[in-house]
């Protein structure tokens, strides 16, 4: 296997839908289990946020609300600057199994290459020798 | 020509796994561009051989070359295929499985 672009969990846990719910989609349920604070406008397109102690930050944009089963976010790739178009996309799943639900979190997108990053890293570097070696052949001319 | 994301990341990778390749491009993160002198003369590395990794970290465009004073090329350190890898890199960082073993603490306390 190569680049990892999507990383797949499936977990049960032993509450209903409507419970798992409230955690995954309400600024106090994000706040106890993933961030430290938590705020989150719950309709597609609207901003959501988490903070850390150690003073990170995490900004994501809600895509899928479909109560009780589906809630989708993106957010930037770890590590990425926050202004960088890239953005994975994570998708909860719940599913009522007897009196639990069965949970499935994808986040895809890690692979992505948008062309100008690639334009940027490859065509550039081209540019940078030719431009570099046009002023070697000026120089020794000159001389 | 598709980008091949794969490719760029092991170049990345191969670069740094050398000590002095990874010397080479900590200095330049760390201070800026800099000729090949420059960097032979910050680092315990030969200048023949500070220009033996340029050129291969220049062929993998981790490093562009630029003009720079009295005609001597400087070296500058592209971020673009730092950012490749960095991508690979987050996703092993992700760590899912913590985050689920927190929530479902979260809700086996609230029960």
């Amino acid at each position: 296997m190569g680049f990892p672009d999507r990383i797949e969990r499936t977990v049960e846990v032993a509450h209903p839908p409507a419970t798992v719910w409230a955690a995954l989609t309400t600024a106090e349920g994000l706040s106890s289990w993933f961030g430290n604070t938590a705020t989150i406008d719950l309709r597609p397109g609207g901003p959501a946020r988490m903070t850390w102690s150690g003073g990170e930050t995490a900004v994501m944009r809600v895509e899928r609300v479909e109560e009780p089963t589906v809630f989708g976010f993106t957010w930037t790739i770890y590590g990425l600057p926050e202004d960088d178009p890239r953005r994975t996309y994570v998708e909860f799943t719940l599913e009522p199994v007897g009196a639990g639900t069965r949970l499935t979190v994808v986040e895809s997108g890690f692979a992505q290459l948008p062309e100008d990053v690639y334009q940027k890293a490859f065509r550039g570097n081209t540019e940078g020798w030719a431009s570099e070696l046009g002023e070697l052949v000026a120089y020794l001319d000159a001389a | 020509m598709p980008p091949d994301i794969e490719a760029i990341a092991e170049q990345v990778f191969v670069a740094l796994a050398d000590p002095s390749r990874r010397a080479i491009l900590a200095t330049l993160a760390s201070g800026g561009p800099a000729t090949a002198t420059d960097l032979a003369g910050r680092l315990p590395i030969t200048r023949q051989a500070i220009a033996k990794h340029l050129a291969l970290l220049t062929d993998a465009g981790l490093v562009t070359a630029e003009p720079g004073e009295r005609r001597r090329v400087r070296y500058r350190l592209r971020s673009a295929p730092m950012q490749v890898a960095q991508q690979f890199l987050a996703a092993l960082a992700r760590d899912w499985d913590r985050q689920l073993d927190a929530l479902k603490d979260h809700l086996n306390r609230s029960a």
